[in-house]
């Protein structure tokens, strides 16, 4: 096998927790009573009113105003109610909250899989788009390269890689479907290297359909789910600097909504959920509804087998923290992590000794400990010429800091402070 | 978000894993890794030295527990930070001074030095180097009367190996060509005192060869805790495998240091270039004290690595410049300092972000 790339500098390998639900199969979670779908706050967003009936899969708002993708119903039932909710991540959003009744007429009713090589290019494109996958308007054919991010983007999460194992067919197929829309030069997929099983039901299924695909192993390190450094890991540093190597980058879980979307003709409803921590009695890969109570999930876990440290929506690292179990599964929600006190190393805030792990840690070059400084001291301008802007949050520098300084929270505090531009 | 007053759930902020030491973890493992040294010192040098460690020890933590308790009501003492300058403070005194100056040393160094600035990670200077600095010139008498090891010959008493050295060179003596000679004189095994001491150190001083091999032990006249390079230098392994001290400045500080004691160290000896005895001056005094536990202080040396190699280059040579032409034999306190000023420009130097690099 190749030796197995990275990104150039900075980084850090958590632990690996996958683990816990990496060898756990797939299920479907239970059809919940309610759902809550978020639907923006545009006038023109919502399509629905308190007391309309909608069937499975209709379109209840278009997410990004009048013309863009759209938000489906995830199960049959009546609106009871549209309101302001709160989301994992902690903003607001206008709602439609629907009571479960009738009839589940996409996932029950069994069809054909549509033979997709004959349908045309702006077909596929306005299927992908109706079924809210993804707007791909603004995406040009002829991109260089196609690279699918097949890393996943937070520790312990196992969704994808048990997309991977699973379902490596579908994913090839809406790769290939992809890969007729946007006609890349190259194709290169990116997974971390020690998922033997994945990589090797992907390599089966790329040979079966003749798919012409480089599967490029990546050493396990942290965020190499990210965007940028995962290109920097595929293409190296020198081939991103040229602008001439245009690049898409999609990930597993929008491979898979494809294939459903133009192959079996059905809109984003469900999502792969990862509910996992070492707080969690039982960790699954769970099928959910968008618009499932987190609650319900951990529920169907089996519970905490003890007092969860920390409940979070999305992982460790970037993840936010709730404090009930109110807020909505979303199309984003790759897992829920119920940390124990153990698992998160909390230690006493000291002062800043100055021992540079922050730095080293930086997958961006920046010096977070100075920039963290700065704007303790109110010297916005100082922090931005330090490179304030291009922190995203990644939260390295905050994992290895012996002072447990809350650098990345107070880095989110900065740029909402500091002046545009 | 609703965090309600009731909420059992605060919003922490992300990232909710951390790993790697403490600040805490990291200054005690620093201790952890000196007591070797420390051991082997009072065994050396007796009962006085354990006293000198002992009140140094407790002055800094006295006065961190009231400084920082009066002025800032905080306890600080379990950051482990005053615990650290104390003993280092210690370490770099004579064993025979006069108990008040480790006291004042450690008054000086947590007060002032540290605490003025505004504490922990706040200070430019190192607190035992600048305490080791002041107590040096105010009390220079008691601080350069040394006492030869317990287990040494007489004819030792009184004199370091570099102060034998800086001596030759003051009075030429006809014939001599190196500073290890001086040394052998007054290392004849019948000049060892009889013990199971000496018997130890005469063994395992024949691994290497006469001379070298009592100087790695510190089996030879100078502070308590800086006389055993080897034990120093094996304590720092854990501390560079585990990154709580960078490689940088240590490898810079030696490396420069041994290349200019080889290539010139030789000259007022009259024995030309490339003839100096790098091994001598580099198992001598407390350069590998200051060179692996105190320049590579993580407050007061440059966060990246550009930085750290200046500033690592910066002390070995100033260290050279001050032993081989200064007018005390020691110069690593000294260079150390003087280098720790330039700690704010150094890191100016390197370490732009990387979108940056890309426009270049």
């Amino acid at each position: 096998m190749r030796q197995a790339r990275t990104f150039p500098r900075g980084g850090i390998v958590p632990p690996d927790r996958t683990a816990l639900s990496a060898g756990i199969p797939i299920r479907n979670a239970c059809v919940p009573a309610e759902v809550v779908i978020p639907v923006g706050r545009q006038p023109g967003q919502c399509l629905v009113r308190p007391g309309d009936t909608v069937s499975e899969g209709m379109a209840v708002g278009r997410a990004g105003g009048p013309d863009s993708i759209s938000v489906h119903a995830s199960i049959p039932g009546r609106v009871r109610e549209v309101g302001e909710r709160i989301l994992a991540d902690g903003s607001r959003s206008l709602a439609v909250v629907i009571d479960l009744q009738g009839e589940f007429t996409v996932s029950a009713r069994a069809r054909p899989p549509v033979e997709w090589e004959t349908l045309s290019v702006p077909e596929l494109r306005e299927r992908i788009r109706e079924h809210g996958v993804a707007d791909l308007s603004a995406a040009q054919a002829g991109a260089g390269c196609l690279v699918v991010n097949g890393v996943e983007r937070e520790p312990y999460i196992s969704a994808g890689q048990r997309l991977m194992i699973e379902h490596a067919p579908e994913l090839i197929t809406g790769l290939q479907i992809l890969r007729r829309i946007l006609e890349p030069a190259e194709v290169v997929f990116g997974v971390e290297e020690g998922r033997c099983e994945a990589l090797e039901s992907l390599g089966r299924a790329a040979e079966a359909a003749a798919l012409d695909c480089r599967i490029e192993p990546l050493q396990p390190r942290y965020p190499q789910g990210a965007e940028r450094p995962l290109l920097e890991a595929l293409l190296g540093r020198s081939r991103l600097r040229s602008k001439t190597a245009g690049t898409a980058v999609t990930d597993l879980a929008s491979l898979y909504s494809i294939y459903e979307a133009v192959v079996l003709d059905k809109p984003l409803l469900e999502r792969i959920v990862t509910v996992t921590g070492l707080a969690v009695r039982r960790p699954a890969n769970l099928k959910v509804r968008l618009g499932t109570r987190v609650g319900n999930l951990f529920e169907e876990c089996g519970g905490f087998s003890e007092p969860p440290a920390r409940l979070l929506a999305g992982g460790p690292m970037m993840g936010s923290c709730q404090s009930g179990l109110e807020a909505p599964v979303t199309r984003e929600l790759e897992g829920l992590v119920a940390l124990s006190r153990s698992e998160i190393g909390r230690a006493a805030e000291t002062p800043c000794i100055g021992c540079g792990r922050c730095a080293s840690a930086c997958p961006w070059g920046l010096m977070p400990g100075e920039i963290y400084k700065a704007l303790e001291h109110r010297l916005f301008a100082e922090a931005e010429a330090a490179g304030l802007t291009e922190c995203t949050e990644c939260g390295c520098c905050a994992y290895v800091c012996p002072a447990r300084i809350p650098l990345v929270a107070g880095m989110r505090q900065g740029k909402s402070r500091a002046p545009e531009g | 978000m609703g965090y309600g007053p009731g909420s059992a759930l605060r919003p922490f902020p992300a990232p909710h894993l951390h790993e790697g030491p403490t600040t805490a973890g990291m200054m005690f493992s620093v201790v952890l890794c000196l007591l070797p040294a420390g051991i082997w010192g009072v065994l050396l040098f007796g009962q006085r030295a354990l006293h000198v460690l002992l009140v140094s020890v407790g002055a800094s933590l006295l006065t961190e527990l009231a400084v920082s308790g009066l002025f800032l009501r905080r306890f600080t003492l379990a950051d482990g930070s005053a615990l650290l300058t104390g003993l280092l403070l210690g370490y770099s005194l004579p064993p025979a001074v006069p108990l008040f100056i480790p006291a004042a040393a450690s008054f000086f160094a947590i007060a002032v030095i540290k605490q003025s600035f505004g504490g922990l990670g706040r200070n430019w200077l190192n607190p035992a180097l600048g305490a080791r600095v002041f107590v040096m010139f105010s009390w220079t008498g008691p601080m350069t009367r040394w006492q030869a090891p317990l287990a040494a010959a007489d004819v030792l008493s009184g004199a370091t190996p570099l102060g034998l050295a800086k001596e030759a060179l003051s009075h030429p003596v006809p014939g001599l060509r190196g500073p290890i000679e001086l040394l052998l004189a007054g290392l004849r095994p019948s000049g060892l005192r009889a013990g199971p001491l000496s018997d130890l150190l005469q063994r395992l001083g024949r691994l290497a060869p006469a001379g070298y091999g009592q100087m790695a032990l510190g089996n030879v006249a100078g502070c308590i805790g800086e006389g055993s390079a080897l034990l120093l230098a094996l304590g720092s392994i854990y501390l560079f495998v585990k990154k709580i001290i960078a490689w940088e400045i240590p490898a810079a500080y030696l490396g420069s240091f041994g290349l200019l004691a080889w290539a010139f160290g030789g000259l007022p000896f009259g024995a030309g270039l490339f003839r100096g005895d790098a091994a001598f001056h580099l198992l001598a005094g407390g350069l590998a004290l200051g060179a692996l536990y105190m320049a590579a202080d993580p407050v007061t040396s440059p966060l990246k690595r550009p930085g750290r190699l200046i500033f690592g280059l910066g002390c070995g040579a100033l260290t050279f410049l001050l032993r081989t032409w200064g007018s005390q034999p020691e110069g690593v306190a000294l260079a150390v300092v003087l280098m720790n000023m330039f700690v704010p420009l150094l890191n100016r130097i390197g370490g732009r972000p990387i979108s940056r690099e890309a426009e270049q």
